[in-house]
């Protein structure tokens, strides 16, 4: 499912330069509240918990919502709830992972590709347009295939299927950055081109960068719950959201809806979150530029 | 009295911003006859290009009008959906000022021109042949090989060259020309110009030509408006104008224009920068930045009144004979 | 032109290229014998350990082995099953008109309610422009198997209007019936990407001065929206459509694997899951190359569609 959206790809694209969906103002506070709210569940979970989220109980097997299960529980008597809380660990440490390591690398990448230019810039750009010809989800079911499940191959094949939608977009801001006179006044100063970087072409893009981070976390979210849900992310019997879509589709069938629609809907949630802010950020730089 | 071929009747239009509404124009009236080539100059964010529009029915949908705009005795304004298209396939067109934003990209030359003439009804072999005609009387070289080809592949004054082709086909008793020569270089300008007017008078066609340039409209125009701030500030003949402008305005954009002659004063550009409708205070819209304004013309509202002759000017001092 | 397609063509065989080096050298690079990792799990007879070192040609130089692979992938012979004991070629090609059908018929959904959308959104500003805004902000955050959750537990647990997963249906018509919700759910996120991408190239030219001019002549709103406005958009429509339709391709997987489809996607699944590596192997390549294919496609299709476009240049970059 590599279908993030590009936003450089779009912005060369006049017309495309706003695929705005979700407007500032109170849906872009609702959306960071709801991200602090759910980075504040998965770091407290064991606080948060009413249950132990691997305990099993058979005879709450299935059971509907009820004072004591508020979201029920799972076909082995598992907490839904319960679950859902430990999950948003799992649920939001591999994205992070993966945008971090992403970010790094295309910020750097992205940089010297725009600072050094000629052969260099060839190189990273042909490099990086090499890596979006192949799917990030299929790379990462790849290494899946020769370390087993688990999510350390994954996040690292996602980390590398996620740098070029980075590198392209620091590359473009820091080539048209490098043009403008201030820096060819730095470097006339004597100023080496590393600390001019650092000091003061980073500020310069890295409100550009956060957001299509922030779009970039959303996607490698579903990316990697895709991943759970397959059987080959993260392993039962841990609570993760997408491992627990898995589980709950036999539920399901049985007619018990929440053991995979609570996870689902926190999935949605917080990848609606992620685009909310992500395209926020965007329009505020968009807004500042101008 | 005789009919104009158009006349904008007392034109005041508002675009709904928000809560309050903002005006664009403030009793505009303007005519032009059968034949007659009128200009409409101004600066930008005066009203020229809204009032143009308005002749072919193009005003902002959300947009409040009072007042009439009538082509040929019809007020554009009332029309209906059926009414608009008779107008603007059959009495009307327009030719806007970018040839490159004018005409789609994607699309054949051939299908722009005969577009209008489609719409209208005519079949299309009769169509293409009309387009390759109007392509040699404009001047195009290889008309049937130019129909095939994409707008890219013209120069900017070839492709004006097309709009202006395109916006005969349909035998318009009235050209609305806005700005058709500002995006061009000079040297194009001069050539558009030339076919224009050609055209223009052997087909007896009457235009209203917008532009800022002063120069270029009392040339080759037979009358001039002069608009400011969303009103007309002046009319006159366009050599009356030339030698006597009555409003400061005018006289200040004549100033400003730069001269070939060894003996002219060098150009004086006017103080300030123009503003909107909206911005402008109760009294006279250009007060603020006049040389003769006094007290009263930043309270008191100046009307278009006639003097010596046929101009009509808007200025509490026009008739002192203060200027120039 | 002509230069180009060479380039680009001479691009694909490198990806090519590399991917199968990728795909080949993975068996090496896992832990362990490449014998014992190709059957783990599985037990062997001493003949068939001899049979997947001939094939695979374990004895010669490592270079050697994979020419000799690619030579044999060439060919169309992809080895033999681990799982399943059968020529891979055979098997993916019994599993592929499943996944081919699925496919297109998300693929038609994903054209037709993502532009029909994105059109209505942008023709129709107000109230109707912000129900579709939600709507696809909400289906561009909804992943192919929660779609599948919420239409199973819908559409089949809840109405039974369709059959649940794992079902397959006989005859043209009742299999297109049974692939519905499949494809709807492979179908929700891209459709909803597609929507906003049509919207926005839409409201683009919806502003732009030659649209005015269109109108200016008396053409009729339908054909200014139809020859000008549609027209032009359909530029990034298509190159931001056909990439998402490239993702597709690997997304079936996880559909297939909640519908219980017997696809090549679930076969993919199935096969990581017990190491059955020739099925991987050959599914991967054949995803990548259809995958970049399917971009060059889109790639060669810009020019026909904005004239301005020459095939000399890499893309838009």
């Amino acid at each position: 499912m590599t279908t993030a959206v590009d936003v450089t790809a779009l912005r060369r694209r006049p017309g495309l330069r706003r695929l705005r969906v979700f407007g500032q103002g109170p849906l872009f506070t609702a959306a960071v509240l709801l991200l602090a709210a759910l980075v504040a569940v998965a770091l407290f979970a064991p606080l948060l918990a009413p249950y132990d989220p691997d305990a099993l109980d058979l005879q709450a097997t299935l059971a509907g919502s009820s004072t004591d299960h508020l979201l029920g529980a799972d076909q082995s008597g598992r907490d839904v709830l319960s679950r859902l809380l430990y999950g948003a660990r799992s649920g939001l440490l591999g994205p992070l992972v993966v945008v971090a390591l992403s970010t790094l690398l295309g910020i750097l990448v992205g940089v010297v590709a725009a600072w050094r230019g000629g052969r260099v810039d060839a190189l990273l750009s042909r490099s990086m347009d090499l890596v979006f010809s192949f799917p990030g989800l299929l790379v990462a079911i790849m290494f899946v295939a020769v370390t087993g499940p688990g999510m350390t191959a994954p996040v690292i094949a996602m980390a590398v299927a996620y740098t070029p939608y980075v590198g392209r977009l620091v590359r473009s801001i820091a080539q048209q950055e490098k043009a403008r006179p201030y820096i060819e006044s730095y470097l006339v100063q004597g100023w080496s081109g590393w600390t001019i970087c650092v000091r003061h072409l980073l500020p310069n893009i890295a409100p550009t960068v956060l957001a299509q981070s922030a779009i970039n976390f959303g996607y490698a979210l579903m990316d990697l719950a895709a991943l759970s849900f397959l059987g080959f992310g993260v392993q039962p019997p841990t609570a993760d959201w997408g491992a627990m879509i898995n589980e709950g589709e036999g539920a399901l069938l049985q007619g018990a809806m929440l053991p995979a629609l609570a996870p689902s809907v926190c999935i949605m949630l917080a990848v609606v979150a992620f685009s909310i802010v992500g395209e926020g950020i965007a329009d505020r730089v968009a807004k500042r530029d101008r | 009295m005789q009919q104009n071929l158009l006349e904008i009747d007392d034109l005041t239009v508002r675009l709904p911003e928000g809560r309050a509404a903002r005006p664009i124009l403030d009793g505009v009236s303007l005519s032009v006859a059968a034949g007659e080539m009128v200009g409409l100059v101004g600066e930008s964010g005066s009203g020229k290009s809204v009032a143009c529009r308005s002749v072919l029915g193009l005003l902002p949908e959300r947009a409040r009008t009072d007042g009439e705009v009538r082509v040929a005795g019809r007020d554009v304004l009332t029309l209906s959906r059926d009414g608009l298209k008779e107008l603007r396939t059959r009495q009307v067109s327009m030719i806007f000022q970018d040839p490159r934003a004018s005409v789609n990209p994607m699309r054949r030359v051939g299908d722009f021109l005969t577009e209008g003439m489609r719409a209208a009804g005519v079949p299309a072999a009769a169509a293409t042949d009309r387009a390759e005609e109007l392509l040699d009387a404009v001047g195009i070289r290889d008309p049937r090989g130019a129909l095939r080809r994409h707008p890219h592949q013209f120069s900017g004054g070839m492709l004006q060259r097309v709009v202006i082709a395109a916006a005969l086909a349909s035998r318009p008793s009235l050209l609305v020309a806005d700005e058709p020569t500002t995006a061009l270089d000079v040297t194009t300008q001069a050539e558009v110009i030339a076919i224009l007017t050609r055209l223009q008078a052997e087909r007896g066609t009457g235009m209203l030509f917008v532009t800022h340039d002063l120069e270029l409209a009392s040339a080759i125009c037979d009358r001039v408006y002069v608009m400011y701030a969303g009103r007309i500030v002046e009319t006159q003949a366009a050599t009356d104008l030339f030698d006597r402008p009555r409003h400061p305005y005018t006289a200040g954009l004549l100033a400003c224009t730069p001269r070939v002659e060894p003996d002219a004063a060098p150009p004086r550009p006017i103080p300030g920068r123009p503003v909107s409708l909206a911005e402008s205070p109760s009294g006279c819209a250009f007060a603020a930045r006049c040389a003769h304004a006094q007290e009263r013309c930043s309270v008191e509202k100046p009307v278009l009144r006639q003097y010596d002759g046929q101009g009509l000017a808007a200025c509490l001092r026009a008739d002192e004979g203060i200027l120039l | 032109m002509t230069r180009y397609l060479l380039g680009r063509l001479l691009g694909l065989v490198t990806v090519l290229l590399i991917t199968s080096f990728l795909v080949f050298s993975a068996v090496h690079l896992a832990p362990g014998d490449p014998v014992s990792f190709l059957l783990k799990g599985h037990p062997v007879s001493p003949e068939t350990k001899a049979a997947i070192r001939a094939q695979y040609h374990l004895d010669d130089p490592f270079f050697t082995q994979y020419l000799k692979w690619v030579g044999n992938v060439l060919h169309g012979d992809f080895g033999r099953s681990v799982q399943f004991r059968h020529d891979v070629g055979s098997l993916i090609g019994s599993r592929l008109p499943s996944t081919a059908l699925l496919i297109g018929y998300s693929a038609v959904l994903v054209c037709l309610g993502g532009v029909l959308a994105g059109v209505l959104a942008a023709l129709r500003p107000g109230a109707v422009d912000r129900v579709v805004l939600l709507c696809t902000g909400v289906a561009t955050a909804t992943p192919p198997f929660v779609s599948a959750i919420v239409l199973v537990s819908l559409f089949s647990v809840q109405l039974g209007w369709f059959p649940g997963p794992g079902a397959a249906g006989t005859g043209f018509a009742d299999r297109l019936y049974h692939l519905t919700l499949p494809a709807v759910a492979l179908a929700v996120t891209l459709t909803g990407l597609l929507a906003r991408v049509t919207r926005s190239a839409m409201l683009d030219q919806l502003g732009r001065e030659h649209v005015e001019v269109a109108r200016s002549r008396g053409v009729a709103e339908d054909d200014v929206v139809r020859r000008h406005v549609l027209r032009n958009a359909l530029g990034p429509i298509v190159t931001v459509g056909g990439t998402m339709l490239a993702g597709l391709l690997v997304s079936t997987s996880i559909v297939e694997t909640a519908f219980n489809v017997s696809g090549v996607g679930s076969l993919l699944v199935q096969s990581v899951t017990v190491k059955d590596f020739p099925v991987v192997q050959a599914i991967t390549l054949i995803t990548v190359a259809a995958f970049v294919l399917v971009n060059l496609v889109v790639d060669l299709l810009a020019p026909l569609i904005d004239p301005r476009l020459t095939l000399t240049r890499r893309g838009a970059s």
